[in-house]
């Protein structure tokens, strides 16, 4: 409603303001600013476009003319390197093995955990929230060295599951927070009416609050898939084998291989990021609400 | 005092009337806390002991007491990576912070293009660390990187050498960290302008405030708690930071560049000093729990405001 007020009659301070500033001097402050960012975008996005750049070059032509130079000729062959003899393929499928398990797990128990601390009273609930919410700001580093043996007594060490895990436990934290200051604000008086009819506990939280919960649940989806599609630290300390590592730690392993290759190496990052740019491009709107919801509170 | 008190009592409006046990909730939530329990909370103390012992891995653990904390206060790498944390640390709550808001500002408004221009400055979020720092570091290649080709191409004769280059190396990491967080830190401060009180700002206008002063004193007040969380996530982000030196130095050159988290794992899974990592990892939770001790205080207040 008072947007449709100012619209139709500006404030008295708008009017003068105008009236001072001829239009002409508005539309010019708005050009030359358009232009500033048009410059500062184009710097902003500078690191992306050299590596696409760099990319479709071959190395000869770079380490000889360096990177300001009109490419000699223009090829694919690097990615086909990074993809085949550098197994960016072998790592790319590693890293959804590990990332879909992990998420679908995460939601799952947050919106079970969530569940209980939105909906009953109980000794401990407020502690057992404040454990998850201080959860989500420790430092890896405090973990690294128990869960490396932690995996190798329950023999999943050098396994996924062992990535799995790890990602579905830590992830807990945010997500159950989230998920219960969301639970928290669906009205009680809905789910005790489905009590007082003779559904059960598990079938209004299956029911009825899941469904009510699918928003936040898919904005927190596409946030998750890219924090653990994206993780380098964990993939470094529980995967040796080769054959076995996501495309963060694959990377890696990559600048080992083509030290100096940076048409190689390029490629190979660029097929990295496809996944999470689709994600991105199609789930957007889901992505930033998910990075608002955390800090809404 | 009074907080702890309150974590304590029984949670909700009314107080404890039925004095059976529910176990409800319990079934919902065994899963999950066991679960948690294994992973993340029982691993967070054992760390605690973890630093109390000499362990290389394999053989057996032996304990120490507290002589790796006395090794670790002497150590210069300790002291050295200790400091860049600080610097990025100083880095991370003004440099990101600033751009990000400037451009939460432009973007507030109706300008032409708003849409593809955000999208633009938040698209490195969506990049891992490891790509992000392997494109920077190609940026940074002393010969014929983006920055020195272009340098030699308008005659400068000796150009830094950036990622080998001992004061400049940490620095030219945080940029490529900075580059990442700015987009961040601007969706935050949009939402943040979205939710402000559009009659606070008129009212302030129809006072006389424009420009800098209704900023100054009407609209940055009025964002203050979105700051508190950036500042506390941008701590937290800068204590973590460990991909990009990974990636990019190793810490190098002779530790110019390393950060504790990047310390710590060389410790312990290169050198295979187990306790001594630990006690590295221990500091850097001692460190984290200077904002997440008045954050979680924070939460707790207004969590029972409700």
């Amino acid at each position: 409603m008072a947007d449709t007020i100012h619209t139709q009659s500006p404030p008295a301070t708008a009017i003068a303001s105008t009236a001072v500033a001829p239009r002409w001097r508005k539309a010019l402050r708005e050009n030359l600013l358009f232009v500033f960012l048009l410059v500062l975008t184009i710097i902003w996005l500078l690191p992306l476009f050299s590596a696409l750049l760099t990319s479709l070059r071959t190395q000869s032509d770079i380490s000889l003319n360096g990177f300001w130079s009109i490419p000699s000729s223009i090829t694919l062959q690097n990615f086909v390197e990074a993809w085949e003899r550098g197994r960016v393929s072998r790592y790319l499928g590693n890293s959804f093995l590990i990332t879909i398990p992990a998420l679908a797990g995460t939601l799952f128990l947050s919106s079970l955990s969530a569940f209980a601390l939105a909906r009953f009273r109980f000794r401990g609930n407020t502690l057992l929230y404040f454990m998850f919410v201080a959860g989500t700001m420790l430092p890896f580093q405090i973990l690294l060295l128990p869960v490396f043996r932690l995996s190798n007594t329950l023999g999943i060490y050098n396994t996924h599951w062992s990535l799995i895990m790890i990602h579905m436990a830590f992830q807990m934290g945010f997500c159950t927070f989230v998920l219960r200051n969301f639970m928290r604000t669906v009205p009680g008086d809905i789910l005790d009416a489905a009590r007082v009819d003779g559904c059960s506990e598990f079938r209004i939280y299956w029911q009825i609050m899941l469904p009510m919960s699918l928003p936040s649940l898919a904005a927190l989806a596409t946030l998750e898939f890219t924090w653990i599609f994206n993780d380098y630290l964990w993939a470094i300390i529980l995967i040796q084998s080769d054959s076995l590592k996501p495309v963060t730690a694959g990377l890696a392993t990559l600048q080992g291989q083509y030290t100096t290759n940076w048409p190689v190496l390029t490629a190979g990052s660029l097929i990295a990021i496809i996944p999470t740019v689709i994600v991105f491009a199609f789930l957007q709107r889901y992505f930033i609400q998910g990075l608002t919801l955390g800090s809404g509170k | 005092m009074s907080a702890i008190n309150l974590i304590f009592r029984r949670d909700g409006q009314t107080p404890g009337r039925k004095r059976r046990i529910q176990w409800t909730p319990y079934l919902f939530l065994v899963v999950p806390l066991a679960i948690y329990f294994v992973w993340i909370v029982g691993p967070t103390f054992y760390t605690f002991y973890l630093s109390l012992t000499d362990w290389d891995g394999i053989s057996q653990m032996r304990f120490i007491g507290l002589a790796n904390y006395e090794r670790l206060f002497q150590d210069r790498d300790f002291h050295m990576s200790f400091a860049n944390n600080v610097r990025w640390l100083v880095v991370f709550i003004t440099v990101p912070t600033t751009i990000g808001l400037g451009l939460a500002l432009i973007f507030n408004t109706d300008i032409r293009g708003a849409q593809w221009f955000k999208i633009s400055f938040y698209a490195p979020l969506i990049l891992s660390f490891v790509v992000i720092g392997m494109i920077w570091a190609w940026i940074y290649e002393p010969r014929n990187g983006l920055i020195n080709s272009l340098l030699y191409g308008i005659g400068v004769e000796r150009p830094p050498g950036w990622l080998a280059d001992r004061q400049l190396a940490l620095y030219a990491i945080i940029a490529a960290a900075v580059w990442r967080q700015v987009g961040y830190v601007m969706i935050l401060y949009l939402a943040g302008l979205k939710n402000l009180d559009p009659s606070l700002i008129e009212a302030g206008r129809v006072d006389g405030a424009t420009g800098w002063t209704l900023f100054r004193h009407i609209i940055f007040p009025l964002l203050g708690p979105v700051t508190v969380v950036i500042v506390v996530i941008s701590i937290i982000d800068s204590l973590r930071a460990f991909d990009l030196v990974s990636v990019m130095t190793r810490g190098g050159p002779a530790g110019a560049s390393n950060v504790l988290a990047n310390f710590m794992y060389i410790e312990a899974f290169n050198n295979y000093k187990m306790g001594y990592g630990a006690a590295i990892a221990v500091m850097l939770f001692m460190l984290s729990l200077v904002i997440i001790i008045p954050y979680l205080y924070r939460t707790i207040k207004t969590e029972m405001e409700y």
